[in-house]
């Protein structure tokens, strides 16, 4: 194989690691591992010349080679106490530098028809039970990362909610990041839901050092018929981490999705979402928020294709921005022939709060069906400086005024979380960034 | 401060935006106990002279001064102002949504109290003192919770006003046209509600362009102002004769007396 050095170099991780990865002996798996690998090899990462990947020359990911993570010493639960503070979940799941870690989790007591389980042990011992699914719908052909996950799949969250069942607390996935610098984890989640199932995901990902671990994230959503997935994704990693997640979502007949990312503090941070409405009346929700400072760079590039008839989608992202960071939004909407009465709608908000930060908003909008409602906007703007005086004459002082709007500005976001824990911890990481006493009158 | 002793006193204001000049040359006394309707038609500086008092940065003092309570306002910022007990009615309140009113009336009302050395309100105190204010301007208790001034009417808007002010019972409260878009029952309420903060202690500056709100809230001087400056004063008689003579008789009095000075 001749590939660049940093290609080579993780090809030479692979050919150390293939023995172990479970479920190696598996036919379809081995071949697509394998498949995934050669296309690593064969193209590399993306161009700066792609415009989703503009910006990808100012990261470490091209010059670097990340080597696999590997936590210095084993966990306990204690250590993930700081992180978690308000943490009541019933039933979670940690991964350490993405392998599932049993002792530090707990599952006990989950409904008829709900599984969860980490993928590696389900790739081991039912690897049947993921043949339809797993890498049938995340994109390996399109940006080398999603390649590289592949080849190097081995262990992440396998939820399925069969037929009917219903998870009525929410699963808390909590990724730890634990390697030393210039470490990757390639996490890999699967999700199927089955018909008129009904579950929610809260995932947090951590990191407990201040290293620069690259996380490479992959989940699959499979959605069936009348299926109702909450999926929530909480960024908490230092500001020298890097996070990119594809996220790809199918979604059947009349299901619904709907999903709130919340960037965390790295200074990469990439949710990738695709979601595919391939039946009539399919649902989805993208929301997303982010703060970016100091040089940090946060991207979410969305895609939704409404492929069938009554298809609704909502997504509204809201970035502020602050010192020299960068915060990219682009969002393609693709509305194809036979999806009519399609109602698709986009909003990118951004507010900059230095002169040297950046927005960068490309909604698009792409319709090739007649009868449907479609609309997108973007702003980006500075704090209203009239709205800061009518509450500085109301006796608030000028930081506090404009704490105040920032946090204003977030809150049509918290406000449609309907998961209370979530919402709460977000009000008050917020109210710790921007506010003044107490969040909750606001 | 006592009825009597000097709240405001402005003399020779010039105020500018950008360059052009658009306050030229304000003397006003203002004195505790006082209510003082200033009036005059668009465009004559009323609101500048609002926005001005009210420390808004678009607006450069560019001559004069204004002393409030014996200090320079000049040298205080709009939060400073507040604190000291100087309150603006805007004419058009800024809606800001994410923002709720309860939220902004005790952050208000905690700054000042704690700029005088008084301790917070806790929750119930605070509570109890904003219903009874909301009940004075028959305000639904539903507003408290909902977004300063989003998707509210234009008469609710100015009543959230009014209602600020009677929460922070400013010493010295200047309402900026806060009668005009007020049908007649939200002009009686926001009248009685002056007049119930009416005291010895505290003063109103009452920016209006028409008579009407001064037949409930009985001033105690009407100035006039025109292009920038103060033209006539004179008792709450003045604002019944300029209702039924309009203005310009004014404006060509004072445009006489400025020829006269002249020569």
């Amino acid at each position: 194989m001749i590939g660049t050095d940093i290609q080579n170099g993780y090809y030479q991780d692979h050919r150390r690691i293939e023995n172990t990865l479970p479920g190696r002996k598996v036919p379809w798996l081995a071949r697509l591992r394998s498949e995934a690998l050669e296309r690593f090899m064969a193209h590399g990462f993306p161009s700066s010349r792609e415009e989703n990947w503009k910006y990808i020359d100012q990261l470490p990911l091209k010059r670097r080679h990340f080597r696999p993570a590997r936590a210095e010493r084993p966990l306990s639960k204690d250590d993930l106490v700081p992180y978690l503070p308000d943490d009541h979940a019933r039933w979670r799941m940690v991964f350490v530098n993405g392998r599932f870690a049993p002792s530090l989790s707990r599952l006990e007591g989950l409904p008829a028809g709900v599984t969860v389980s980490g993928l590696a042990a389900t790739l081991e011992h039912e690897p049947a039970m993921l043949e339809p699914y797993l890498g049938r719908y995340a994109d390996i052909n399109g940006q080398g990362f999603g390649a590289l996950n592949t080849a190097f799949m081995n262990d992440g969250a396998y939820i399925r909610l069969g037929p009917g069942a219903i998870a009525e607390e929410p699963v808390h996935l909590v990724y730890v990041a634990s390697g030393a610098g210039d470490s990757v984890a390639h996490v890999r989640n699967l999700v199927v839901a089955g018909e008129n199932s009904q579950g929610t995901l809260v995932e947090t990902y951590l990191s407990l050092d201040d290293e620069s671990c690259f996380t490479n994230v992959i989940t699959e959503v499979i959605s069936a018929q009348g299926a109702h997935l909450a999926h929530y994704k909480l960024g908490q990693e230092s500001v020298r981490t890097l996070h990119l997640a594809g996220i790809y979502i199918h979604q059947g007949r009349n299901s619904q999705y709907a999903a709130c990312n919340v960037a965390g503090d790295g200074q990469w941070v990439r949710n990738d979402l695709n979601v595919v409405l391939d039946a009539e009346g399919g649902d989805c929700i993208l929301n997303g928020l982010y703060f970016t400072a100091a040089h940090q760079q946060v991207e979410h590039h969305t895609r939704i294709d409404h492929r069938a008839g009554h298809g609704t989608s909502r997504q509204l992202y809201k970035g502020v921005m602050d010192d020299h960071s960068r915060g990219i939004f682009s969002g393609r909407v693709v509305v194809h022939p036979n999806a009519q009465k399609t109602d698709a709608r986009q909003t990118n908000n951004n507010l900059l709060l230095s002169e040297n930060a950046e927005a960068i908003s490309r909604p698009q909008l792409e319709i090739y069906a007649d009868d449907v409602k479609c609309a997108h906007g973007s702003t980006v703007g500075y704090l209203d400086e009239e709205a800061l005086f009518y509450l500085r004459s109301r006796a608030l002082d000028e930081d506090h005024a404009r704490n105040l709007l920032v946090y204003a500005f977030a809150s049509d976001i918290l406000q449609q979380i309907t998961l209370m824990p979530v919402r709460a911890y977000l009000e008050r990481r917020l109210a710790n960034r921007f506010l003044k006493g107490p969040p909750s009158e606001a | 401060m006592n009825r009597g002793q000097g709240m405001l006193s402005v003399t020779d204001l010039h105020a500018a935006i950008g360059d052009k000049p658009i306050l030229t040359g304000i003397d006003l006394e203002i004195k505790a106990g006082e209510v003082h309707a200033i009036m005059g038609p668009n465009g004559s500086g009323k609101s500048t002279l609002a926005y001005v008092l009210a420390g808004h940065e678009h607006y450069k003092v560019t001559s004069g001064t204004i002393l409030y309570q014996g200090r320079d306002l000049t040298r205080l910022n709009p939060e400073e102002r507040a604190r000291e007990g100087l309150f603006l009615a805007f004419q058009y309140p800024i809606e800001i949504p994410g923002v709720s009113n309860i939220y902004l009336l005790k952050a208000a009302l905690n700054a000042i109290r704690k700029h005088r050395g008084q301790a917070e309100l806790d929750a119930m105190e605070f509570l109890s003192l904003v219903k009874e204010k909301m009940e004075w301007l028959s305000m639904e208790e539903d507003l408290l919770y909902r977004s300063v001034n989003e998707g509210f009417s234009g008469g609710e808007k100015k009543l959230n006003e009014v209602l600020q002010l009677a929460v922070l019972e400013p010493r010295l409260a200047i309402l900026d046209e806060t009668d005009s878009g007020l049908d007649i029952d939200a002009l009686k309420l926001v009248a009685e509600a002056v007049n119930r903060l009416r005291s010895p202690e505290h003063a109103f500056l009452i920016v209006t362009h028409y008579q009407r709100l001064l037949d409930y809230i009985i001033p105690d001087y009407v100035h006039v102002m025109s292009h920038g400056r103060i033209v006539k004063s004179g008792g709450s008689t003045l604002a019944l004769e300029l209702e039924k003579r309009g203005y310009a008789w004014i404006e060509q009095e004072a445009a006489r007396e400025a020829k006269a000075g002249a020569k």
